[in-house]
């Protein structure tokens, strides 16, 4: 190098130097400030009017902006939450809760249970497809004082204290609401509830900017002053905000499961699982039982003996989860173990693919992969493998979101997975997907492998039509016994989501609702 | 005079067909791609009913046969209208302008820096050619040129956010820091360096490699053997006689590449939580919002084309031959 070159060089490279100088690159990030919660949100809710949009951010978010007549405990015991308390008749027939005094909605108005009949009664039948089919079954919905709502079912219905989840049954202003077009109405801007926080900001793409709700009606809460949501779209930009505590708290899906293990071992972190007990996420292997030879009973059960359900959940789900017993979640009540059971063989996939008449390699069947992240692509590649191991040749299928929906909907597939809530009961989160009066083509979550077998359609009615504890659970203890030996879809995960946070956060997690519930005695301590 | 204005006006009626043109075979790109949006919508909720779907599918019109709902679109389009997103509940055009000045600041910085840099590099390399500053240029524009945006992003954050902690891993700028005036443009900068620099990376490779090949190909022109001979400094043959005849072919790529900037910067606003229009349109498509799909796509066209005027313009600036032609 001559000493014109040299010096050419040595100014570009003083000029990139100085170029960073005004920038103040010192020192490490902000790491927010108590009484500030700054968590991530993925994907960024369309709506935060939790009546007109239950997908799961919107869950998240609203729900400390909305609330509804009840929480429930980790044993998915009801808890006050808008009533103070709440008296079921001797006949099952009659639900009659108490309201908190005091209670104002965002805008200073006064809440009443005039808002709870307009919600349960109109709102609701019109815009939520879940509520519908639980206060269909109301004969009559009053309220004889502004602080009492009865609710007067046709027939009994075992699980309908378990319907006052904020997400199934979201209490909605009647003062805005009353004899507008719902979906259209211009209030849907600004969610007005009754929760512990309010919104304050949205920056599309950015941030949703919650505040405390300074005329909350529980004295002394919510303890934190403000929480931000950011919209990160990338799950290793995630991580990474948590590991440099830009975010203190991610949930749900947040972080790739192959991330979990190396950031719970961060000095300021901790990682729990409780706070999903409500939702109990089943996952399985959904097998079209229309198609051949998927309609024999010996092949579903050869599929299920041939996946290592322990290997899927150590080696791709880094051990977050159980193994299921069969349709109902061990969280979910009228849980049975008493079932039987599938341990890993192939010699016993082999003999009952011997007995259904087929031969090895003969099986050739289509996996259409579920489009919600890397972590059902490598259960995929799993199963792909595995099933090969007994003969059955797996050819692997894409599609995003909306063609998986389509296909799936539609019936056009043979093999997929799915993961559905069980929202505390069997009746709410379990039949929809076995009983043969909810097979719908074009309906998603219906009975989509069209598994039909009439006693269990009875069993199910059963558990459904009473509230009496022993007869539901003899009930829904033979469902679960015909399923099991039935196959019907091959059962590999109870997901347990993880919930890491800053150490600093306390009282966070103490609901089955967990990240989707009110956080109103959640604090951050410096 | 006559004569211009009947240019001018030819040029944009061509203009006005080739957008609406485009606007159709959107829509019908759009609307093959299997599954609508009520199905999202229904499956994202985990639980749905027949009657859910059919008050979606009518609210949005889908259950209208597909030229009726083709004709309700043109017809919007020519009045400027771009619709209502399905499920944003909000105008398509209040969505693009409000994501639009984040993805212009990142793609016009990285676009520049990368065209300016990219130019430099190669004329640096270019006129030095087998010299180990060209050795070192083509080293670097390859590897960059090679390296996958996205890694290249969290490799960026991996040492400048977690290790140094000099700048931020993501965003736009600080939320809820409560800034404004010149603390604010100093924030909203500290957070478009990496993203900036990691768009901009791949176009200053590209630039470079051009922009070297073009000056070694114009350095054997006989004009500039003239020069040479007739005793200029090799600072005025490379001002006067090299660099303009190098840039043509940097303009051609560089005017194709600035209307596609917005698609490539997809994958860089992601990994950013940078909240500019490349996001909205990767949402837009994993959701099926057709309105806010075709709404992207049409703005996305309009800019092309814009770009395409401007090259031209460009050209007959650097090269007036190509005006004299006409």
């Amino acid at each position: 190098m001559n000493r014109r070159e040299f010096n050419t060089w040595l100014a570009t490279a003083g000029l990139v130097g100085a170029a960073g100088v005004p920038f103040g690159f010192t020192g490490a990030l902000a790491q927010g400030k108590p009484g500030t919660l700054n968590s991530v949100i993925q994907p960024e809710p369309p709506t935060l009017i939790l009546g007109l949009n239950q997908l799961g951010p919107t869950q998240t978010v609203a729900g400390k902006i909305y609330e509804s007549l009840l929480t429930y405990g980790f044993d998915l015991a009801p808890m006050p939450s808008l009533a103070d308390s709440w008296t079921i008749s001797e006949d099952g027939k009659t639900y009659t809760f108490k309201l908190a005094k005091g209670v104002t909605w965002h805008d200073g108005k006064p809440f009443s249970a005039e808002d709870v009949v307009f919600t349960t009664s109109k709102f609701l039948i019109e815009t939520h497809p879940r509520a519908r089919a639980i206060f269909e079954r109301c004969e009559s919905i009053t309220a004889p004082d502004p602080e009492t709502v009865v609710f007067k079912l046709k027939e009994p219905f075992g699980p309908f204290i378990q319907a006052f989840e904020v997400s199934t049954c979201p209490i909605m202003p009647k003062h805005l609401y009353e004899n507008t077009d719902y979906r259209n109405n211009p209030a849907n801007q600004t969610p007005v509830g009754t929760g512990p926080f309010k919104l304050q900001q949205w920056v599309r793409g950015s941030h949703i900017h919650l505040v405390k709700h300074e005329a909350y009606y529980r004295p002394g809460l919510p303890k934190l002053n403000e929480i931000y949501y950011r919209i990160i779209p990338d799950a290793a930009s995630r991580s990474l905000a948590l590991e440099t505590g830009q975010v203190q708290l991610t949930q749900f899906g947040d972080v790739e499961t192959f991330d979990v293990p190396r950031l719970r071992q961060l000095p300021n972190i901790t990682l729990t699982t409780k706070g999903y007990e409500f939702f109990a996420p089943l996952a399985w292997l959904d097998l079209n039982n229309r198609v051949k030879p998927l309609d024999d009973k010996r092949v579903r059960q050869a599929i299920l003996y041939a996946l290592d359900r322990n290997f899927i959940r150590d080696k791709i789900w880094f051990g977050l989860g159980r193994i299921p017993t069969g349709p109902i979640n061990s969280a979910t009540k009228f849980y049975d173990a008493k079932v039987k059971t599938y341990e890993h063989s192939i010699d016993k996939a082999k003999a009952l693919l011997e007995e259904a008449g087929k031969k090895p390699g003969e099986v050739k069947l289509k996996l259409l992969q579920l489009p919600y992240g890397e972590v059902w692509t490598r259960t995929g590649e799993y199963v792909k493998q595995a099933l090969s191991k007994v003969g059955i040749e797996v050819t692997l299928e894409s599609a995003d979101v909306a063609g998986w929906s389509k296909r799936v909907a539609d019936w056009d597939y043979e093999m997929t997975f799915n993961y559905l809530y069980q929202y505390g009961d069997p009746a709410l989160g379990v039949a929809r997907s076995y009983v043969s009066t909810n097979i719908r083509k074009g309906v998603l979550f219906s009975n989509m492998s069209g598994y039909v077998n009439p006693e269990v359609d009875k069993a199910f009615a059963e558990g459904a039509a009473t509230a009496d504890p022993a007869k539901r659970q003899a009930a829904y203890s033979r469902a679960q016994q015909i399923l099991a030996e039935e196959v019907p879809v091959a059962w590999f995960l109870e997901i347990e989501f993880p919930t890491m946070h800053d150490k600093s956060l306390q009282n966070l997690i103490t609901t089955a609702i967990g990240v989707n519930d009110t956080f109103k005695n959640a604090e951050r301590k410096g | 005079m006559t004569g211009i204005l009947a240019a001018v006006g030819a040029r944009l009626a061509k203009t006005v067909a080739v957008i609406l043109l485009i606007a159709t075979v959107n829509f019908m790109l759009v609307h093959a791609a299997p599954g609508d949006p009520a199905l999202v919508i229904a499956g994202q909720s985990g639980a749905t009913d027949q009657k859910f779907l059919d008050t979606l599918r009518a609210e949005y019109g889908l259950d209208r046969p597909v030229a009726v709902q083709l004709g309700t679109y043109l017809g919007k389009v020519v009045r400027f209208d771009l619709g209502f997103s399905y499920r944003q509940q909000r105008p398509v055009l209040d969505l693009i302008l409000e994501r639009l000045p984040a993805t212009l600041l990142l793609t016009l910085t990285a676009f520049s820096l990368a065209l300016l840099g990219g130019t430099m590099l190669g004329l640096v390399a270019g006129t030095r050619a087998g010299r180990w500053s060209d050795t070192a240029v083509t080293i670097v524009s390859l590897v960059l040129y090679a390296t996958p945006i996205f890694w290249l992003g969290l490799i960026l954050v991996l040492i400048f956010s977690v290790r140094l902690g000099w700048l931020p891993a993501f965003g736009y700028e600080t939320v809820g820091g409560g800034m404004t005036g010149f603390a604010r443009v100093l924030d909203i900068l500290r957070h478009l360096v990496l993203p900036a620099a990691t768009l901009g990376f791949f176009y200053l490779a590209v630039y470079a490699r051009l922009m070297r090949a073009s000056i070694i190909e114009v350095s054997h022109q006989d004009y500039v053997k003239t020069a040479r001979a007739k005793g200029l400094t090799e600072t005025q043959v490379i001002r006067r006689h090299m660099l303009r005849n190098a840039l043509l072919p940097v303009i051609t790529i560089a005017g194709v590449q600035a209307g596609t900037l917005v698609g490539g910067s997809i994958v860089v606003e992601t990994v950013f939580a940078w909240p500019g229009l490349g996001r909205l349109i990767f949402e837009a498509v994993i959701q099926r919002d057709y309105p806010v799909l075709l709404g992207i796509f049409l703005v996305l066209s309009i800019l092309v084309i814009a770009f395409n005027i401007l090259t031209d313009i460009l050209y007959r600036i650097v090269d007036p031959r190509i005006g004299a032609v006409r």
